[in-house]
């Protein structure tokens, strides 16, 4: 089906059904009820599981199968913002020409700096990468001030010309990004007992491209050229051997994920019209990193799966307060119940960066094919042992 | 010229502390090859031992002065060091004092400890594994050691001053016969080049006068002849790396005066000593020290008002656009060696 194996087929169909499901999957707990906090599925919030998803896939096409290791793709992101923004201003509200400069943008800005970063390997084409984006961040951040915004970022505002349609709203506001007439910040909510379940266009517009996304990289794994890819990660140097100029397609392989990262860039300012320079600041870089190998580099579902714990953890894990470890723990006796809390708290609330640490940690030095290896080897578990030859995983075995 | 001098003193605190990190960073790889990125943490570690020393020697109780008031007329409390109480003012004050460049006693032991520490718990278990992962696992420490420092000290920076002696600036023109009032350098600055100098004197000298450091310097050659020799040179690359975690240490207590430290201020060096490191040459000590100095020199001298005016935004990029130039034309970085780091 759609030029898919049997099995990627169904992972696709999984996942189209969890995204489209997501408002009602993420929803799990009634409103008023003390675990409502808990609640993932408001538009913002799944909006950046989807997008960050996106990202991620895109990452992993560099860095899963050819195994090189980005530390600053984050300056794809900021660029595709910012070439959403501009479209924003200058031209329409409509996203679907944001979005495709902001592909663009950044493929070519992807171009230029792959051109000269795969000139070099290993740590020195993470510092490469990292030269490049704390460059331009910093640039951004100064001199670039009248394209970028500076400090302050891109924003709109009432006086941009917007020369395709109106450039003021009704009501002497400035307008909203829309798809022909749908706004991106349009919501409808359903109310079913105790239960509200918010549906957005936003989020549905970005669960469209993440499949569309998603769809590609499988095809791409899948493709000759993925397994090319690959054989630049298990050996660059027999490659050339046998007489494979082997950078075309590395650089090929970075501009295809420097175009995902600009096509989370555009969406990202799709949905919240601003853009700011932060985005490329290198702990951005090395959040799709961690996202990456949290999920399972390498792997198909795995950058997805990455990018959500995250995003769950930095959205709803931070908010859990003491007050709120008292109430669950209210049951235990006094003594305990505050032994308790004080050895969860510092893992939970602002200090989420300390789990994020310690399981990210865990993850690289015993389960280096992240969570979704996690997940195959409880499967094998439970599936008893007989079941260890047949099952062929997507993940790639990582080599030097 | 005055205006040429000021900005080399200028970047040699900064360059002193690229060389210190970046040299630790090489030394770590040198010697394990291992890709620390925890590196910056340990120097941040390090400016947060200082901080806890100052916080320990300000412990004291606090007494009714009858004498004085305060604004609202009642009896004004006194606070009095438990130091200054058991020393007396004059020798408990001196100590409380020079609680920074004490901190160095304080610092090495524990930095040492941590560095054998991580050594043995974690990175002993990835030598056979590739540099992506080291650099990944190692990664996560950083964020594990900066996130527990953030839980016990707080996100915000902490002001601890240095000795009273080495406050304010001094004119380091007349010195050199220019007029009065042309370069004015901070003496803790020139303290703080005048340590790393020190330092990395030392961290030279042990490995190039010592049996120790000849040992280690056979192992950096080829560790399974050394091996052969019946010597253990695991433990002696533990040892070093100890080593490395204590030059970052001191460092960083060092470095406190200058910049008051928060949790995140490892991260912020560790990139630029990463770029140091590359640019001087993965695995070469000489080339760690050069780039440093290097960097930090050249960093100040775009920050000068008329080279910004000639090429704005260039303070912000110099260093890794140097990187960038240096890693194109010269591949192994300044002074690398040939067989490092090579696929």
């Amino acid at each position: 089906m759609l030029g898919l194996g049997k099995r990627d087929f169904a992972l696709l169909l999984v996942v189209f059904v969890l995204t489209m499901l997501a408002p009602f999957l993420l929803n799990p707990f009634p409103v008023n009820s003390a675990m409502a906090q808990f609640n993932a599925g408001y538009p913002d919030l799944m909006q950046r599981f989807v997008i960050f998803g996106i990202f991620a896939i895109g990452y992993n096409i560099l860095f899963g199968l050819t195994g090189y290791l980005s530390f600053g793709h984050a300056a794809f992101l900021g660029v595709g913002s910012y070439a959403a923004v501009w479209m924003f201003k200058l031209f329409s509200m409509n996203v679907i020409p944001a979005i495709a400069l902001a592909v663009a943008t950044s493929g070519l800005f992807a171009l230029l700096i792959g051109y000269i970063s795969l000139r070099r390997s290993g740590i020195y084409f993470a510092i490469l990468t990292l030269a490049f984006a704390q460059m331009s961040y910093a640039l951004a951040y100064s001199v670039l001030t009248p394209i970028t915004g500076g400090e302050t970022g891109l924003q709109l505002a009432l006086s941009d010309p917007r020369i395709l349609d109106a450039a003021v709203a009704q009501g002497g506001n400035i307008p909203v990004p829309g798809l022909f007439g749908l706004k991106m910040n349009a919501s409808t909510e359903l109310a079913i007992g105790d239960w509200v379940f918010t549906f957005s266009v936003g989020y549905y517009f970005c669960a469209v491209a993440m499949l569309l996304a998603f769809y590609m990289a499988i095809r791409l794994f899948r493709s000759p050229f993925g397994m090319m890819l690959r054989a630049i990660k298990s050996n660059n140097t027999r490659m050339s051997y046998t007489g494979l100029y082997a950078r075309p397609y590395a650089l090929a392989a970075f501009v295809i994920s420097g175009m995902y990262a600009g096509l989370a860039g555009g969406l990202m300012a799709s949905m919240d019209p601003l853009a700011g320079a932060e985005r490329m600041f290198w702990t951005a870089s090395g959040e799709v990193v961690l996202m990456t190998i949290l999920g399972g580099v390498g792997t198909l579902i795995g950058p997805v799966l990455g990018a959500s714990a995250i995003k769950y953890m930095e959205n709803i894990v931070s908010k859990i307060n003491e007050e709120i470890l008292h109430s669950w723990f209210a049951f235990l006796p006094d003594g305990l119940e505050n032994v308790l809390v004080a050895v969860i708290y510092p893992f939970v609330g602002k200090g989420w960066h300390l789990t994020l640490g310690l399981v990210f940690m865990l993850v690289v030095i015993f389960l280096p094919g992240g969570l979704v290896e996690g997940g195959q080897r409880i499967g094998r578990l439970l599936r008893g042992k007989k079941a260890k030859s047949p099952t062929k995983s997507t993940q790639s075995n990582p080599a030097e | 010229m005055d205006a040429i001098i000021l900005q080399i003193l200028n970047g040699l605190d900064k360059g002193s502390a690229y060389a210190l990190i970046a040299l630790g960073l090489t030394l770590i790889f040198g010697t394990l090859g291992v890709v620390n990125f925890a590196h910056g943490a340990l120097f941040m570690i390090g400016a947060f031992c200082a901080v806890t020393l100052s916080r320990v020697l300000n412990l004291g109780f606090e007494t009714v002065d009858p004498n004085k008031t305060d604004f609202l007329g009642n009896p004004a409390t006194v606070k009095t060091t438990y130091i200054e109480h058991w020393l007396g003012a004059e020798l408990g004050g001196g100590i409380l004092d020079w609680g920074v460049p004490l901190a160095i006693l304080f610092a090495i032991p524990i930095m040492v400890l941590i560095g054998f520490a991580m050594e043995r718990g974690l990175i002993k278990h990835f030598y056979h594994r590739p540099h992506a992962d080291q650099i990944l696992v190692t990664f996560g420490l950083a964020i594990v050691l900066q996130e527990i420092i953030k839980y016990f000290y707080g996100a915000n920076p902490i002001q601890t001053p240095a000795p009273e002696v080495f406050r304010g600036s001094f004119d380091f023109g007349t010195l050199i016969g220019f007029d009065p009032g042309q370069i004015i350098y901070p003496y803790w600055r020139l303290v703080y080049f005048g340590f790393a100098a020190v330092i990395i004197g030392a961290v030279f000298a042990f490995l190039r006068f010592t049996t120790f450091g000849m040992v280690v310097r056979a192992g950096m050659a080829d560790r399974e002849t050394v091996g052969l020799l019946g010597i253990n040179i695991d433990k002696r690359f533990t040892i070093m790396f100890g080593l490395a975690a204590a030059v970052a240490g001191v460092a960083g207590v060092m470095y406190v005066p200058i910049n008051p430290p928060s949790y995140h201020m490892g991260m912020d060096f560790l990139v630029l000593s990463f770029v140091v490191v590359v640019v001087g040459g993965m695995g070469s000590l000489p080339g760690a020290v050069l780039a440093g100095f290097l960097l930090g020199i050249l960093e100040s001298f775009a920050s000068m008002g008329a080279v910004i005016d000639l090429l704005p935004g260039i303070n912000q990029i110099i260093i890794y656009l140097v990187a960038i130039i240096i890693l194109l034309t010269r591949p192994r970085g300044l002074m690398g060696r040939k067989g490092v780091m090579e696929d």
